[in-house]
């Protein structure tokens, strides 16, 4: 559904994104993680027809970027960093202008729909100014969806919520998600993230990772597991450094920390092994790494943004 | 221009809202219809102009033909403020325009428009609309009361069959629209270039200088609009209409606007 090609912004001498190649399919929930200024918000511009690449290109579905600018407005929904609502209008008005310029053919209809589905039908005489923060970002939300999109862009849907006007618009999204639409959702929110989507780009001015989030975990960490035992000797960690399949042991206190890709299959060996050591096993465990692990390390690595 | 009217009457919906601004609007042609026809009814109560005629412009006095004394001086005075009929559809819409662009920047609100299939000349347009329509009808209603209002209080009709011959006609509902336009397009212009709602105000209100000059040109007896000063200007209005609207979508810069504004 989006496809780019080594996707560049450049202003002036600052570069933006470089040379960003990914693919998102049709349906897929796909998170776009990185740091303040990383061009997380550029290239969701120019994905949306707004700004014009440097360099590259970009397809949503079988529109091309900077050809079809007009038309990919038409096919895709965008969630601003702010909600950008007219505060004086009330929130059916602020509806009724959007769905008029996508061109919505039973606006009335659709309006209601989403206000509906969003619980601000009762609102909806009322001035979006007047509206929390958690209603105008849904209000926003549905503005992004008035005309149907394949497409919906998210920029930060729930930063500068409070706890619980984020959880409603995770909800909502969940919702979304089970309709099979197409998001491409930036966040910072790294349990929302690894909650809602199905694959996660991490970005800073380049792509440093893409996978599923599971994925993400294993291919920078591999598993960990714990052997705790009763008393600890260095021939228990050198009698399992000679498996191939071990990455690495440590001791500590009375535990062994070892890194390996299986456990599922790896541990019974392992656990046999310290047995025939004259180990006593107490209990094994997994430690289980966040995103939020795999994403500061990646970004560290990758060192500093240079434009927003 | 069916995305260009939904703009129009998104920017009526949202700036009538407001009714300082609807005042602004109003308070303008009202006070500049009831002040000349003051003067009519206070020169026709006096049986007095106040003014001689040698401090009637000579180039005027040769215009009053056929008019004599306070006939001549209220003939001179009232078609002094005529010109203001014309200045109106100017000053009225250029605050609004100025804040168009900018405005919806610093509300945050521009974004989700340019994210949506409209083009340039269809967001500009409704804007241009939208501030200029309602100046051009507040004038022309402030127009139409003064038309009554002098056919009330001249001193004879000949008097008023010369405020309202075909000349000024012309000026109010031609020239006027026009001027309105060509302010409205500066305004849009302005405002999309630069970042801050003063300063678009401010600059923009420049606008109304040459008509100002008009305006004391003829006080001061330097200028008298007459039919072929009024043809000659909807002529070149017309020619800047296009010229300047055809600038305000080239000055345009979404892309400026979205990335650089802060």
């Amino acid at each position: 559904m989006i496809k780019t090609e080594k996707l560049t912004k450049r202003f002036g001498d600052k570069q933006a994104v470089d040379g960003l190649t990914l693919e998102v399919e049709s349906g897929e929930v796909f998170g776009f993680l990185g740091p303040n200024g990383a061009g997380k918000t550029t290239t969701i511009r120019m994905l949306a027809g707004l700004i014009a690449p440097t360099a590259g290109t970009a397809w949503i579905g079988d529109l091309t970027l900077g050809q079809q600018d007009d038309a990919i407005r038409s096919r895709v929904g965008i969630l601003t960093e702010s909600p950008g609502l007219y505060d004086r209008l009330g929130v059916a008005r602020n509806l009724e202008f959007f769905a008029a310029l996508y061109d919505v053919e039973d606006i009335p209809a659709q309006v209601e729909k989403y206000l509906r589905m969003l619980g601000l039908w009762d609102r909806r005489h009322d001035p979006a100014g007047t509206l929390s923060k958690g209603m105008r970002q849904k209000l926003a939300i549905a503005r992004a969806l008035l005309h149907e999109p394949a497409v919906l862009f998210l920029d930060e849907p729930t930063s500068a919520l409070d706890p619980e006007a984020a959880r409603l618009v995770r909800e909502f999204l969940s919702t979304l998600k089970h309709e099979g639409r197409t998001i491409f959702l930036c966040t910072h929110n790294l349990d929302e993230a690894d909650r809602l989507c199905d694959r996660i780009a991490v970005f800073n001015t380049r792509l440093l990772a893409l996978d599923t989030p599971t994925a993400l975990r294993r291919n920078l960490y591999g598993r960990t597991v714990v052997f705790h035992l009763s008393q600890i000797e260095p021939r228990f960690a050198r009698r399992l450094e000679d498996f191939d399949f071990v990455h690495g042991v440590q001791a500590m206190d009375n535990k062994l920390v070892v890194t390996l890709d299986s456990p599922e299959t790896q541990n019974p060996p392992l656990i046999r092994a310290l047995v025939e050591a004259g180990a006593d096993v107490q209990f094994v465990g997994e430690i289980r790494r966040t995103l939020e692990d795999v994403y500061l390390q990646l970004v560290e690595r990758s060192g500093s943004p240079e434009i927003a | 221009m069916h995305k260009t009217w939904v703009v129009t009457r998104k920017e009526w919906a949202e700036v009538f809202k407001n009714r300082f601004v609807l005042f602004t609007i109003a308070f303008l042609p009202l006070m500049l219809t009831a002040l000349p026809l003051g003067i009519l009814y206070g020169i026709r109560s006096s049986g007095d102009a106040g003014l001689s005629s040698t401090e009637i412009p000579s180039q005027f006095t040769q215009i009053c033909e056929g008019l004599v004394g306070e006939e001549c001086a209220q003939y001179y005075l009232v078609s002094t403020f005529m010109v203001l009929y014309m200045l109106m559809p100017l000053a009225i819409p250029v605050t609004i325009a100025a804040y168009s662009i900018v405005g919806e920047k610093a509300t945050r609100t521009l974004e989700p428009v340019l994210a949506t299939p409209i083009s340039t000349l269809q967001l500009l347009g409704g804007k241009a609309l939208a501030a200029s329509i309602p100046a051009i009808l507040v004038t022309w209603l402030g127009f139409g009361i003064f038309a009554i209002g002098v056919r009330l209080m001249s001193v004879n009709p000949a008097v008023a069959a010369r405020l309202l011959d075909p000349v000024w006609l012309v000026a109010v509902f031609i020239v006027g629209p026009l001027l309105a336009l060509a302010a409205v397009s500066v305004a849009v212009m302005v405002s999309s270039r630069v970042n801050d709602p003063r300063v678009a105000e401010q600059v923009s209100m420049l606008v109304i200088l040459p008509l100002l000059g008009l305006f004391f040109g003829q006080i001061a007896g330097l200028i008298y609009v007459n039919g072929r000063l009024i043809l000659l200007m909807a002529g070149v209005l017309v020619v800047a209409d296009v010229v300047l609207s055809f600038f305000a979508t080239q000055l345009f810069e979404r892309e400026t606007i979205l990335t650089r504004w802060k």
